[in-house]
């Protein structure tokens, strides 16, 4: 786990400064195309401003806008024990000290993400879809997927890289608003000599060469890591459960969902387990998704029969994509001890009761609605709405009178 | 001079090398003491949920009052245990006797019906997994810890300063894969 975050941090550096020096490079470019003498620095200074404004605001709300723009609502254990149960469970699985806040999105959509810069500020958000389709062991899939997320501090990688990305797509858009309707360098008439003139038609292609490619660029490096990111959080959640089939399971559920997410967009459809706006896609998709094709990560978590080590994903990774690729960093491979999965789960499903598991998640979702509940000593739980102002309710079934508060 | 100077140097590097393999043995050493508290908050746990599932099942379960006797007696048997192993056999058999008593309810519809034994039943099953995964973790940081006193160099580290070798938490499966009696009376 530390190895991981150490090359998770060195690889945040180098997507840092790399991204940085294009964001530089592209700041530079359109200021001189505006202004060949001081436009540079200009063009420069407000890149870096626009990206610190950006970076801060994302580092210090971007989680709270995220779980407030797709709804999400903060729960506590008793509006769904299981849920807070198999976080604990996940927390105490990869042995680290924080505890994730729970939220709970009202959505038939099956979906889950992970959000916080800082692991102590995290939080994980589950729909309702996906506690009442899935049974326990594909929901501590899920979890832990999350949780890995969390633990190998990809959020922080990919809020960074996604700011980088944002600001290069703002600064591009803006020089081609600029070219538009300005129809190019103010300074232009003053320059008279030739070779300034040649200057700028050098600095004017380079602008738009750099304007088309940097969002390309930046798009598929940001494309490349995410997908990354979720092939580890796939190993790692098959190592702290010991059972990816659970995960497999889940993940299948998920992609067979005929729901559609409504409070996802663009920019937080990475943040989510599976994609909730792309259906599961051809091989050409490939290059430009934000997740890896589902049956490929459930083909290899369903191949990983005899070990769910670091190394075992890896070695399953290969033989399914057919090619080499590292997918986890070699500092982790070299540690990594020997993990036997646990088998013989299988019959999991019988014990699922899906009408159970669609009542609890109603039952999550009516309490985040301030219904009230009480548990009547003959068995019945007698759900009461916030608008019931009566001082008294008896049970239906043996008729206790029950005092409200 | 220069010869000392290099010696001096060489000196001060084994030192330092041997600094940081022994704070390495020490960080890998709480970790696992850290790994055992956390199993032992979660074996607690269980043992404050036992009085309460007995009273809510005692008056729906009239026929296995043996299985019942069984729990109290592997409790207070396992909250008596001392060293690692003794604790992991007398929490195995306190896992099979509840699993047999699981296997029981289903015989009693209107027990699982019962919303306070479901809520009851939720939090043991969690309990229960959570004991497996702080037993999973403290197990592995025990195999890491191991392998670091064992291995060459940092055995000598660990030899100079009496770094022992952690026992493992394991579960006999003889409890938990005993088929639970069916009686006919």
């Amino acid at each position: 786990m530390w190895e991981l975050i150490q090359s998770n941090r060195r690889k945040s550096l180098i997507l840092f400064f790399g991204m940085g020096a294009l964001l530089i490079l592209i700041g530079y470019v359109f200021g001189s195309y505006y202004d060949p003498e001081a436009g540079g620095v200009v063009g420069v200074f407000f890149a870096i401003v626009l990206w610190v404004i950006l970076s801060a605001l994302s580092y210090f709300a971007g989680s709270k806008i995220l779980l407030a723009v797709s709804g999400a609502k903060e729960v506590t254990k008793d509006v769904h024990p299981q849920l807070y149960n198999v976080v604990e469970e996940m927390k105490i699985a990869a042995g680290v000290p924080f505890f994730p806040k729970i939220y709970i999105i009202d959505d038939p959509a099956p979906n889950a993400f992970a959000t916080g810069v800082k692991p102590e500020n995290s939080a994980i958000a589950v729909t309702s879809g996906l506690l009442s389709t899935l049974n326990r062991y594909e929901l501590q899939g899920v979890v832990a997927h999350e949780m890995s997320h969390i633990v190998n501090r990809d959020i922080l990688l990919m809020t960074f890289a996604g700011v980088m990305l944002g600001v290069i797509t703002i600064m591009s858009d803006i020089f081609f608003r600029g070219m538009y309707f300005g129809g190019g360098s103010r300074y232009r008439s003053r320059s008279s000599s030739k070779s300034s003139g040649q200057a700028q038609v050098i600095v004017m292609i380079l602008a738009i060469i750099l304007a088309i490619l940097g969002p390309v660029l930046a798009q598929l490096f940001y494309f490349a890591i995410s997908r990354k990111r979720e092939y580890l959080a796939d190993a790692s959640a098959a190592r702290l459960t010991r059972y990816p089939e659970g995960l497999a399971n889940a993940l299948e559920k998920i992609a067979n969902s005929t729901h559609k997410l409504r409070s996802a967009n663009k920019v937080t459809a990475p943040m989510y387990i599976v994609n909730p706006l792309k259906r599961e896609g051809m091989k050409l998709a490939d290059l430009t998704s934000t997740h890896p094709p589902i049956s490929e990560r459930i083909k290899i978590l369903r191949a990983l029969q005899q070990g769910v080590s670091y190394n075992d994903y890896q070695r399953v990774f290969e033989m399914i994509h057919g090619k080499k690729e590292k997918i986890i960093p070699d500092s982790v491979l070299k540690e990594s001890i020997a993990v036997t999965p646990v088998i013989g789960l299988t019959n999991e499903d019988k014990d699922f009761n899906p009408i159970e598991a669609r009542r609890e998640a109603n039952d999550a979702v009516m309490k985040l609605n301030d219904y009230n509940f009480i548990n009547c000593k003959c068995g019945v739980k007698i759900k009461i709405p916030p608008d019931y102002n009566k001082p008294i309710v008896v049970c239906p079934r043996c008729g206790t009178r029950h005092q409200l508060r | 001079m220069i010869y000392f100077i290099i010696f001096l140097a060489v000196i001060v590097l084994i030192i330092l090398f041997f600094v940081s393999i022994y704070n390495a043995l020490i960080r890998l050493r709480n970790q696992v003491k850290n790994a055992w508290a956390q199993i032992d908050v979660q074996l607690k746990r269980r043992h404050d949920l036992i009085p309460n599932l007995i009273e809510t099942v005692k008056g729906y379960m009239t026929h296995e009052r043996q299985i019942m006797e069984n729990i109290t007696k592997y409790r207070s048997q396992a909250m008596n245990a001392q060293t690692v192993g003794e604790k992991a056999q007398a929490e195995s058999l306190l896992s099979g006797a509840l699993g047999q008593l699981r296997v029981q309810v289903e015989n009693y519809p209107d027990l699982k019906a019962n919303q306070n034994f479901l809520a009851l039943q939720e939090e043991l099953t969690a309990t229960e997994n959570k004991i497996s995964f702080a037993r999973q973790n403290y197990n592995d940081q025990v195999l890491m810890y191991n392998n670091k006193i064992q291995m060459f160099p940092s055995n000598i580290v660990a030899g100079m300063f009496n770094f022992k070798e952690e026992e493992f938490f394991e579960i006999k499966d003889v409890a938990e894969k005993e088929v639970p009696k069916v009686s006919f009376n």
